[in-house]
């Protein structure tokens, strides 16, 4: 932090230096000034993030010791708590977690990627702007609406859906057993999908639309369909863009408090049926449940499950930044 | 930092010895004055099961005694327990009565004085059901059948121990789904109770305030659980009773007769319950007699206490607590929890409430 005042010297930026600023631009020194306290600043708020990531991650550590560091028997103390140890407590909900956020973003990338594509190549230059609009306007809706609108409507509505599945193909493990009301971890998902079905729709349409000109017409002198055009130019160059955006639409989904938590009959299994209730529940969701009326120890074990979680999201991180700096140098662009 | 103190503590017996005054000029039951010659502060924690009706208590209480600013922290049973006796709160809440280790705790911040534990809030709770089709008013269950229903013993609504229990009825062929609450709650561990003390051995588990099946429907909170049962045809649940709205209730069978919730039945089984084995004059606990045979009781209730001291160190939070739990326990009070738009519980009878009130008037300061 007291890097903040003094001038940018471990900055790999040195732009003015030092006898440029002497000589020539002592007259305009209320602009080296600026520049300065600009420097100063942006480098403040870099540092910022650092600290801030690194205060979360102590006060996670320091807040779940107790619990990580507990016996078996202190843990059992905890009247909701399962399993032997801390880890036995949370592998289950980390299961739930990425369960749910992963038939999110099965659901909602294919949607995505449409919508976009719609926007960017198909759609008149009216309608498309229209159309952005609204997506960038479902991204604006606060999460707990979504969970209502889940809730309270939607379940409703998967109810049939659900039924016909389970009764048709209800050989298959993953859709057997379906019990109404639909408060499963499918219904969760689906809800999950729209929510973050927003922001892969817009940073993908972005990226669709940087395709290069040339790369189109090319494809398209060579007797290419719109379709095949879209194929051969517009995904290969999307493609890292594409990703990362699922990558941000699965942190959202990971993340996912409010609508999970209405929705979802929880339960701590290892589960792959879909459509049972009490089979899932994922580490949000969970803790703002057990929350309210936990003290001592079990607030440890809650903090413990959010040091998980805060794990996850950053592995699922640094996996887009590897895929997407892996996938650079193919994507087209020159 | 060191005066402030002194200075409040000597306005707060100011205003104590003038309200004592007061109180003894109107030699009435001490429910404050009606102009109020009250002031201060009263902090109290707790119970999340009570906080509605609390809320209702101090609005009812600033009515009477605007000079007196009460809060309520809901941060549940347990942190409210713990901050009265760390001496941080005048007041708690909680849905269990004080541990043997937590007593002798009490005694010490009680200045050597006894833990005043008052059973102030009753609240019944019900067994809804989702059966639209059905042509009788209340299912009527046993304990028993309760138990194998949320136990999954029984699966379907037409079955025979169902239909015995409930002779004209037509049930329905739909499958029963229960459905139970998510989250760590006193609703949850009341019921459990109530199914493990009255169902003879048909529940298998403990009683606890975390649901002991896995595997099945279930929803966070009061309203949660309200949802999923109106979600699906076939689903039973247990609920805060002022809050059933439209879905069915059973009524419990207590002795040989069948009772449906009602706040006098409620009333009636704390009545019909003995105390606890260590009570005392001014430690009120109460042991429901889940498995009662008293005409007209309805077992299933969560009782919340409110937590005293019978001696406080300042005359101002004595006086102060004196005439809120006096408030509360006033017909005023219980009729203000009573309401279903507070709290919908059901008021305590008379002959408790004159227990309640002499153990409130043996709060002293000093």
């Amino acid at each position: 932090m007291p890097v903040t005042t003094t001038p940018p010297r471990g900055v790999p930026d040195p732009a003015p230096s030092r006898a440029d600023a002497g000589a020539a631009v002592r007259a305009a020194s209320t602009g080296r000034v600026a520049s300065r306290v600009f420097a100063g600043l942006s480098t403040g708020a870099g540092l910022l993030i650092l600290v801030t990531l690194a205060a979360v991650a102590a006060f996670l550590l320091i807040r779940a010791w107790p619990a990580l560091s507990a016996s078996p028997e202190e843990l059992e103390t905890v009247s909701w708590f399962t399993g032997g140890s801390v880890a036995e407590y949370v592998a289950p909900l980390v299961f739930g977690t990425l369960l749910a956020s992963v038939l999110a973003l099965l659901l909602a990338v294919p949607v995505s990627i449409g919508i976009a594509l719609f926007i960017s190549h198909y759609a008149p230059r009216r309608l498309a702007q229209g159309l952005g609009y609204l997506i960038d306007l479902l991204a604006a809706i606060p999460s707990v609406v979504y969970g209502l609108w889940g809730a309270l409507w939607l379940i409703g509505q998967l109810d049939p859906v659900f039924t016909w599945l389970s009764s048709t193909l209800g050989f298959v493990p993953l859709v057997a057993d379906y019990q109404a009301p639909a408060k499963n971890i499918m219904s969760a998902s689906v809800v999950l999908a729209v929510m973050i079905l927003p922001i892969i729709t817009a940073v993908s349409r972005e990226v669709f639309l940087q395709t290069p000109r040339l790369h189109e017409e090319a494809s398209l002198a060579l007797g290419a369909t719109r379709w095949e055009m879209v194929r051969q130019a517009v995904l290969p160059f999307g493609r890292s863009g594409v990703i990362s955006a699922s990558m941000l639409g699965l942190g959202r989904a990971l993340g996912e408090t409010m609508a999970v938590l209405m929705v979802i009959s929880p339960g701590f299994l290892f589960s792959f049926f879909l459509l049972r209730p009490g089979q899932h529940q994922t580490i949000a969701a969970n803790i703002a449940s057990k929350f309210p009326e936990s003290s001592g120890l079990g607030v440890s074990v809650l903090i413990a499950t959010g040091l998980a979680l805060f794990v996850i999201t950053f592995v699922v991180n640094l996996a887009a930044r590897w895929i997407i700096a892996r996938r650079a140098e193919y994507s087209g662009a020159n | 930092m060191t005066f402030t103190p002194h200075r409040g503590r000597r306005a707060a017996a100011l205003t104590g010895v003038l309200a004592l005054t007061l109180a003894a000029c109107s030699a009435g039951p001490a429910t404050g004055d009606a102009s109020g010659g009250l002031g201060g502060s009263l902090a109290g924690a707790g119970a999340t099961s009570q906080e509605r009706a609390v809320i209702g208590w101090i609005a009812g209480f600033y009515d009477l005694e605007p000079g007196v600013t009460v809060s309520y922290d809901a941060v549940g049973s347990g942190g409210g327990r713990e901050q009265f006796l760390a001496g941080a709160v005048q007041f708690a809440g909680s849905d269990a009565a004080l541990k043997e280790d937590e007593l002798e705790q009490a005694h010490e911040r009680c200045e050597g004085g006894e833990a005043v534990e008052l059973p102030l809030y009753i609240s019944p709770m019900a067994v809804v059901y989702n059966l639209p089709d059905l042509d009788a008013e209340h299912l009527q269950l046993s304990a028993a059948t309760v138990a194998r229903i949320f136990n999954r013993d029984i699966t379907t609504w037409d079955d025979p121990e169902i239909a015995a229990e409930n002779p004209g009825v037509d049930l329905p062929s739909l499958r029963i789904i229960p459905v139970n609450r998510s989250d760590e709650s006193g609703t949850t561990e009341n019921f459990t109770e109530y199914l493990e003390d009255a169902s003879g051995g048909a529940w298998p588990h403990e009683a606890s305030g975390s649901w002991p099946l896995s595997g099945g429907q279930s929803g966070n909170g009061n309203q949660g659980v309200l949802d999923t049962v109106e979600g699906a045809q076939g689903a039973v649940g247990y609920v805060d009773a002022s809050r059933a709205g439209d879905l069915g209730t059973v009524a419990l069978k207590v002795g040989e007769e069948y009772v449906p919730y009602s706040s006098q039945a409620a009333a009636a089984v704390v009545d019909a319950s003995p105390r606890a084995e260590d009570a005392t004059d001014t430690r009120l606990v109460v042991e429901i007699d889940r498995d009662t045979t008293a005409p007209g009781a309805y077992p299933l209730v969560l009782i919340s206490y409110s937590l005293a001291c019978s001696r406080y160190a300042r005359v101002g939070d004595a006086t102060n607590v004196k005439a809120y739990l006096s408030y509360v326990a006033s017909p005023q009070g219980q009729a203000r929890a009573a309401d279903p738009a507070v709290a919908g519980a059901a008021p305590i009878s008379d002959a408790l409430r004159a227990e309640v009130q002499a153990a409130i008037d043996s709060i002293t300061a000093g």
